[in-house]
Parts: C-alpha cells; structure tokens; sequence
C-alpha cells in the first residue's frame, strides 16, 4: 500500500466487517433453509439454489474481506483467466465424459 | 505513449548504500560453500543447478532409452556390457541381464517422466529462465529469491523419490507416463505411489517457479521496458510461466486422488466391479477412468507447449543475433505465443478420441486444435522469413537454431493427421506417435537447448566452447536424429503398436505367416537400425559432455562481455554477472532487436545505448575492468 | 543488492511484489480445487441410481464451522487494519482470535473424522446390512478366525440403499438401538473410511487438503503473531504488507469452505 493512500480508521473496518458477518450468516441459514425445504422434484433446483447462494457468499469475501473490488486491474486480468479456465476444465471434462453416443458407456 | 524513463524511482537502493542494515552483513562476508552453490538464492546459480541436474537427468532417461531400444530390437537377449551390473543392481527383474517386460515398462514409464519433468521442463525453463530471464529484463535477481531456491529444492527432491523408485521391491512405476488409471492402481509395485509423491514435488516446483517467473516479469522490469521492448525469449518464458500456473493444479489434485486410490484404497478413477487377476477387486468403486485421463492431459496438452515455447524462445534470439537484422514480425511473434498459450488449455481431449468420446464434442477439440496448429506455424514462418536478406553468420549456436527449425516443422506436420479424429484412430498408439512428439521434443526443443547452451555459455563462464567439437556435435546429432526417428513413421503407418516390450514380434509375419496385417520383416529390420543410430547419437553426444567441461577451465577467453555482438540486456552485464547483476541500473531506449540500424557505426545497438551514456558506460567500464 | 518494490507499489502496476505473487499462488490454487471439484462432479453424476449418500454429515457441526472460519476471516481482516493504523496491540488481539478459532475448527473437523471413522457398515451373511457406531468389540473378537461379537449402536436394514439417504422419512424415523453381532455372521465389515464408498473418498480428500491448508495458514499466522515483533519495529509498512498477503491466503481457505460447506453437508 502507497503513502497516498486515504488514511484508514479501524471504526470503518469494524462496521464492514459487522454487515460483511451479518451477511454471512444471513445467507448460511439460507442454505440450510434451502437444503431442508421441499421444493422441486429431488435434489437438482436445491442444488442450484444453494449453490447460488454459495456464490453470493463468496462474492461477499472476495469482493470485501479479500478487496477485490478495489483490487488493480492487473490482479483482475489474471483471475479471469483463470476463471475462464477453471469453467474450461469443468464444463469441457463434464461434457465430454457425458457425452457418448447412446449404448456406448456405462453412465 | 508507453511510460518515460522518468516515472520510476531509482530502484537499486542497496547498491547505492551498501552497508543498509541487516542487508549488509550478507554482502561482506565470504558465502562458504553451501551458501554460495547448495542454499543459493541467486537467479544464475539457481539455474546453472538447474541445467546441471537436468543434464544429468536427460543423459539418464538416454540411457534408459538404449536399453529399451536394445530390448525391442533383441527381445530376451542379454544386454551386452552392462547386462551382469544390471542384474546385480535390480535384481530378479534384469534375471540373467536380460530386461523382463515389466522392467521394460518400468523404463518406459520411467524414461517419458525423466526426459519430460526432470529434463526438457527444467532446463528449458527453469535453468534458461532463471539464468537469462532477470539478465534479459535488466532485473538485479527473481522477485522471490528465497521461494526460487525453495523451488530448486522440491525439484532435487522429486528427482530423488523417482530415482529412488527403481530400487524398491516391485521397481518403479510400469504404467506409462501418462499413468492411465485402473492400470496404474492395480500393478503390484509401490512404484506408482514413489511416482505420485515425485510428481507432487515436481508439479510444487514448477509452480512456485511459476509465480516467480511471473512476479519478476511484471514487477522488475528495468526502467524503459515497456512489454514490447521485451525480447521474445521473456515473452515465451512468460506465457510457459502462465501455462505452468494454471494447468498444472488440475494434475497435483489428479495426483492427490490417484495417491489416495494407491494408498488409501479409495476408488476415485477405479469403476464398479473391476477385476484384477481375475478376481473382483476389494474396491468400492463408482470411479471414473476417464476423469484421470481428463486431468493428466488437461495438463499433458499444454506441457507440450511448456516444452517447445522455451525453445522457440532460444532460437529466436540466436536467430536474430546471428543474421544481424531485426526479427522478422515480432508483435506476430509475441501474439501468436500469447493465443498459443491460451488454446493450449482447450485442446487436451485430442488425446483421447480413442475413448469413444460423442461426435460433437470430439469436433470441438478438433476445432481448437487446428486452429491453434495456425500460431505454432506463425511462430515458424517468422523465423524462417527472418533468415531472408540476413548476413548469417554460422556458428554452433546458430547451426542447432538452423536445425531445429524444419525438425520442428516435421514434428508440428505430422501432427495434425493426430489431431483429426479419423486418421487418429488408426494412428493412435503406434510408432508414429512416438516420431511425432520425438520430432517436436527431441530433434526440436532439445536442439534449441543445445543452441541455448552454446549461446549463453560465454556469459556464464568468461570462455567459449569449442566450435569444431560443437559443429561435430551438431552434425552427427542431425544425421542420427533423423535415423533414429523417421523409421517409426514408416513403422507406426504399418500398425506397429507402441510399449510393446518385444518389439512387436508377436504381431511379425515372421512369428504369424498366416494371418492379416502382420508387420513384414522389412519393418522388423527397422527395429535393428534404430537401435544403433541410437548407439551413434549417444556416441554423439561425447564431444559435447567433454567440450562443455574442458570449456569452463580451458575454453578460449571471450573478448567482451559482449562477444556475439548481441542487442539485448543479458550481454551489457559484466562476464560472468555478479550477485546483483548490473553495475548500473539500466535504462532501456529501445527495442530488443536493433541490428545493423542504418546510419550506426557497429552493426547492433544495445537497448539500453543512448547517446549520452555510451561515452560514460565505455568509460566505467574501463574503470571497473581492473576488479 | 535489494529486489525493488517489496514494500513500496511498482508505479505502473500498482501493487508490490508479494501481493502480485500471493493472487498468481490463489490463481493456480483456483485450479487445483477446480480439478477436485470436477472429480467430486463426475462422480456425484456417475454415480449409479439412489447411491450417492444425503444428510451423511452433521450440518450443526459444519454449520459452526462455518461460522467459525468467517469470524476468524473477520478478525484476520481486522488484524491488518489495526497494522494499517499502527496499533500492534490491537493487530495482537484479533490474530490471537484467528490462531483460536483455527484451532477450534480443527478440532471439531478432527471429532468429525473419528465419528466416521468409528461407524461400521457390516453385511451380514443374511443379506441384510448393519450399520452404526462402534459400542464395544468383545475381547475374542476376531474377524478371520470368526470368533467373538461385536456391538453397534445403529439399526439393521434389508438394502444398502436404505443407509444412503439419510434425510428420507424412512431413516429419520428409524430407531436406533444396540445391535450385538458374531462375527461368524459377518461377510464384510468395513468403517466409514476414505475407502467406504467414493462420496467418504472425495470428503476426506477435499477436507482434508482443505485442513491442510487451515493448518499451513495458521503456521504462518502464528509464525508473524509470535515473531513479528521485530520487523514490526524496523519496517511496519513491509510488516503491514505481510499480514495483507497472508490474510489473502486465509480468506482463499475460507472460500474455498463456502462451497465444500454445501457441497458436502447440505445436498
């Protein structure tokens, strides 16, 4: 961090970080809320579900507790790769391992 | 504009104060030697270690491959010479000196992991990178001094538990490189665990390497280098950092599995109801087989490029230096390396049209794999049309940067019938694929290291090499090259399997005359040819192992720091570079590749010459020439 | 000889080195969790009809995990900008929470490893398959020579498949009792291990490397709690940096929980 920064007050870290635990706490309940609840047919929307809460979650750490948001674009250039190749490596092995012509494999 | 010598602060804040607190301690006493050769933290020791261990490790995956070539072309028959000391080191596997089928897939095995991880990887980037890299960028070391000495370390170590491996009951791990599971759960040899926990070791290297390499690139580059004053060698050895970052995670968590699956019986990629000796499996299985082939090759495919990237990189730069005129095309260069790096990771599946995987899918890794066949022969093609109106001067160097360029050529080719499903399928898993990724590996990215190694060696000694032993070397390399690994082409189109440890007598019109498609004695006779264009090659390879070793004591005396005449900022240090590199911080002014500029009196400008200080460097360095 | 921008920002970038390096080490760590993630996907999906496992951890415990790791995130945070204002008494205190609460959680992950790893599957050469927690083995008690009982304290169903969702009306109305079993009856007896099955697998491999990591960061924030005193005299600002990067680490460990929490215990 450079000298020109504005300077910084614990109070302010103190509040965020309350809101930041509020939040999470918020959306964990949501979770287990969600995974005990008897919506849709077997488990596919309550997986979606939770898992979309699980992003905003994450968003929640990264964006604050890890300052993404305020984080230089350097930093943001890298992690798009990466996510693009995290997304790559999913979606491609699930696709493929799930996609063999009928009658040829077991699953 | 790109930013002005200007806005950076002076960064060379220790040289200017030596005695700067607890810094200076370490700069006045004389490191002993374990500080200065075992725990260094300099860049160029660390990658003078690097490229010894790699040497040596490649002159051992060598060794390994005469055996097996002996193997092939006499299956059963006592190795001459060295067969009794084979027996007595391994015992029962290497029984009357002759080498049994699962030492042979032990070599195998052991050979492709060797040649891959603990050679081509590590010398192309971890030696060249950390050697040339800071020089290349005007840096005085890596960002990360001590992670680097760690990432050396973990290296050794992971060579160690390979090496270690033969010598365990059951001998090191037979499944192939590759390491295809059930088949490498189910061999009966801890060799595949020793296997897995060196491959951890390795893969933590390369990435703590990785950071590093990347870290120095952004953050350390002198004042004035913007990145397209950047030599190409930085920016291959940056988009391999980047592809070592990113691809190998996904094979150290295959690793993790594969380890769990060894050691702890679970069954990650082991499937329901296996059989191994005829006998259900005490496995719980619901693996997935397939799901390891997905995370090794999600690695394998941009290893490929984490092997030639490097080495387009060297034989850039020699190129350039020794036809005195600018690289042809250098933002073509750059990019194309770029989007290389990039496809590189959504190509992977190609190795495994052979699973059965569905049509649309295999067209989606066709696709990608054709189109980045398009920057590879980019790359090539500005290399080539750089040689074009050159004044070129031939020299050792030089001549293995000539010949890796159609080597590389044959070896990219014939790999696109690879790359298409339908000629894959008959192609996969024969002797032609072995030519194929030899041609690009060995002939190709081994002979720029060769180039890089005659290149770089007056910088890191003060000596030259040998130029008659270097062109004898060069030569007789270039003819067994060729003789050892055009005959698998003609081998693999007649449908001679791979990892056959009888050299595919089984399927000989010699030992079945009656039935189809038998492999003719034409072919069979091949395997003996092979085997002694190896023997030459390894006979070849003398002049260079005694000419590297006399050059450092007895090699004749470089002239100047710069004695190829070269642009770029690892000649404007002194010979060898000290700890800190630069005598003074160096402002770089121009391009990487200002040869015979028109209306300049020598025929190559540094980057860092301007006017006013080419009269004071020449000064100073008359100055310092005495200490 | 000093590297350039270990404390200070690079100008043009914008940031000092170790924080470049620290989100380059999160980036590959990205894929390394990527790679597991995927495996646990392929084999939730392949895993045949009704035999991929529900409500087999206790959401109590992981939901004060949970906690647990945002609170020490929390005081992590707090830890640097008490750095940041110059306060090391405060900087003190809450990384003492964060070693503590660390350590809490790895004791409660460590309680819920032994109740896996103490809860037998036994099937029985009837058929039918035992399933519960290990009361007692009888002194005798030997598998290959089918002498002895041994006691669980569980029920006894006809499939295997009825042990698998344990969130169905039909298992949370089951009661549990002590069951008494001789060995001689026993076909395979078999705990609650990595090797039981592949969803035990993929939870002791990813929480376990996750713990792995717990433990790593909790070494380097103690190793700077403990010996930080001395740098924090000389050069606060690198020290501040320090605490930053290693903080980066330690909410990556807790992010990396946010999706093992669900993936695991709730679906």
């Amino acid at each position: 961090m450079s000298e020109s920064e504005k300077p910084v007050s614990l109070q302010s870290y103190v509040r965020l970080c309350a809101v930041v635990f509020l939040v999470v706490v918020c959306t964990t309940s949501a979770m287990i809320a969600t995974s005990f609840s008897h919506i849709g047919e077997g488990w596919t929307l309550k997986v979606a579900l939770i898992l979309a809460i699980a992003v905003v979650n994450a968003f929640l750490v990264a964006g604050y507790l890890m300052h993404l948001l305020s984080e230089k674009k350097l930093i943001y250039t890298v992690l798009v790769f990466t996510v693009f190749f995290f997304i790559g490596l999913m979606g491609l092995t699930v696709w493929a391992t799930n996609g063999f012509p009928p009658g040829t494999a077991s699953h | 504009m790109e930013p002005t010598v200007q806005q950076f602060p002076p960064f060379r804040v220790g040289a200017a104060h030596p005695a700067h607190d607890d810094h200076g301690q370490h700069e006045h006493h004389e490191p002993n030697f374990w500080q200065k050769y075992i725990f260094s933290t300099d860049h160029k020791v660390i990658g003078i270690q690097y490229g010894f261990m790699a040497l040596c490790f490649m002159l051992f995956g060598f060794f390994l491959m005469m055996l097996m070539r002996w193997q092939i072309a006499h299956p059963g028959v006592a190795v001459p010479l060295i067969g009794p000391l084979l027996e007595k080191i391994l015992g029962a596997p290497a029984a009357g000196g002759a080498i049994s089928p699962d030492l042979y897939n032990s070599f195998g095995a052991m050979h492709g992991t060797i040649m891959v991880f603990l050679g081509v990887v590590p010398l192309a980037f971890a030696a060249f990178g950390n050697y040339v890299v800071p020089l290349m960028i005007g840096a005085p070391d890596m960002t990360f001094p001590r992670i680097n000495m760690a990432s050396f370390h973990a290296f050794f170590l992971g060579g160690v538990v390979m090496l270690v491996s033969f010598f365990i009951p059951g001998g090191a791990a037979q499944a192939g490189w590759t390491s295809y599971s059930p088949l490498a759960s189910t061999i009966p040899t801890n060799g595949q665990a020793f296997w897995l926990v060196g491959m951890v070791l390795l893969i933590t290297s390369s990435l703590l390497g990785a950071v590093n390499f990347i870290a120095t690139i952004i953050q350390l580059r002198a004042p004035g280098m913007t990145w397209m004053r950047l030599p190409f060698f930085v920016w291959a050895q940056f988009v391999t950092a980047f592809i070592l970052l990113l691809a190998f995670p996904p094979l150290e968590a295959a690793g993790v599995l594969q380890l769990m699956d060894n050691v702890a019986h679970t069954s990650f990629f082991l499937p329901t109801g296996l059989a191994v000796g005829g006998q259900l499996a005490d496995r719980s299985g619901g693996g997935s087989p397939l799901l390891w082939q997905h995370l090794f090759w999600f690695l394998g495919h941009p290893e490929v490029y984490v092997l030639i990237l490097p080495a387009m990189g060297i034989v850039a730069e020699v190129i350039a230096n020794n036809t005195r005129k600018p690289l042809w095309g250098y933002k073509s260069l750059v990019y194309s390396a770029l989007f290389v790096g990039f496809l590189s990771f959504i190509v992977w599946a190609h190795h495994m049209y052979l699973t059965g995987m569905g049509q649309k899918i295999a067209t989606f890794f066709q696709t990608t794999t054709m189109i980045i066949s398009v920057p590879s022969v980019i790359i090539l093609t500005c290399m080539f049309l750089s040689l074009w109106g050159g004044s070129i001067r031939i020299n050792t160097p030089m001549l293995f940067a000539l010949g890796f360029l159609p080597m590389f050529g044959i070896g990219g080719l014939t790999g696109l019938p690879l790359g298409l499903a339908a000629s894959d399928l008959y192609l996969h898993d024969t002797y032609y694929v072995i030519a194929h990724f030899h041609y690009v590996v060995a002939p190709g990215t081994i002979f720029a290291l060769f180039a890089g190694v005659y290149f770089w060696f007056p910088k890191m000694t003060g000596r030259r090499m040998n130029e008659f032993w270097g062109r004898v070397h060069f030569w007789c390399s270039f003819v067994f090259m060729n003789l050892v690994f055009m005959p698998m082409f003609a081998q693999g189109i007649k449908g001679m399997l791979r990892r056959m440890s009888d050299g595919a007598v089984n399927y000989s019109a010699a030992r079945v005359p009656n039935a189809i498609d038998t492999l003719p004695g034409t072919v069979m006779e091949l395997n003996t040819w092979i085997l002694w264009a190896a023997i030459a090659l390894g006979i070849a390879q003398i002049p260079f192992i005694v000419n590297l070793f006399w050059s450092i004591g007895h090699g004749d005396k470089v002239e100047n720091d710069n004695p190829w005449g070269a642009t770029t900022l690892d000649w404007q240090t002194p010979t060898p570079p000290p700890h800190g590199n630069f005598a003074h911080e160096p402002h770089v002014v121009r391009g990487p590749y200002e040869y015979s500029a028109p209306g300049h009196a020598s025929d190559f400008t540094p980057q860092n010459e301007s006017a006013e200080n080419r009269n004071a460097e020449s000064e100073k360095r008359k100055d310092e020439a005495p200490h | 000889m000093e590297i350039p921008y270990t404390v200070q920002n690079r100008p043009d970038t914008g940031i000092y080195n170790a924080k470049l390096g620290i989100w380059l080490f999160l980036a590959s760590e990205v894929m390394l969790f990527g790679g597991l993630f995927s495996a646990y996907i392929l084999l939730r999906v392949g895993a045949e009809p009704g035999m991929w496992p529900h409500g087999w951890l206790n959401v109590t415990l992981g939901t004060v995990n949970t906690l647990l790791l945002a609170l020490s995130a929390i005081t992590t945070l707090l830890a640097w900008a008490a750095c940041k204002v110059r306060d090391f008494t405060k900087f003190k205190i809450f990384h003492a929470c964060t070693i503590l609460l660390a350590l809490t959680f790895l004791g409660i992950k460590s309680y819920e490893y032994r109740d896996k790893l103490i809860h037998y599957e036994i099937a029985l050469a009837s058929g039918k398959f035992a399933d519960g927690h290990l009361v007692e083995k009888s002194a005798d008690f030997n598998l290959a020579k089918k002498t002895g009982t041994v006691t669980l304290h569980g029920r006894i169903v006809e499939d295997e498949k009825e042990l698998m969702d344990l969130r169905s009306p039909a298992a949370q109305s089951a009661k549990l009792d002590e069951v008494t079993i001789a060995a001689a009856d026993i076909k395979k007896m078999e705990n609650y291990g990595p090797k039981h099955n592949t969803f035990t697998a993929i939870y002791f491999t990813l929480t376990g490397l996750h713990a792995l990591h717990i433990l790593g960061g909790t070494l380097v924030i103690f190793y700077f709690w403990a010996f930080g005193g001395a740098m924090w005299k000389k050069d606060p600002e690198r020290f501040t940096n320090r605490i930053e990067v290693s903080g980066l680490f330690w909410h990556f460990v807790d992010l990396v929980w946010i999706f093992l929490f669900p993936v695991l215990y709730l679906t």
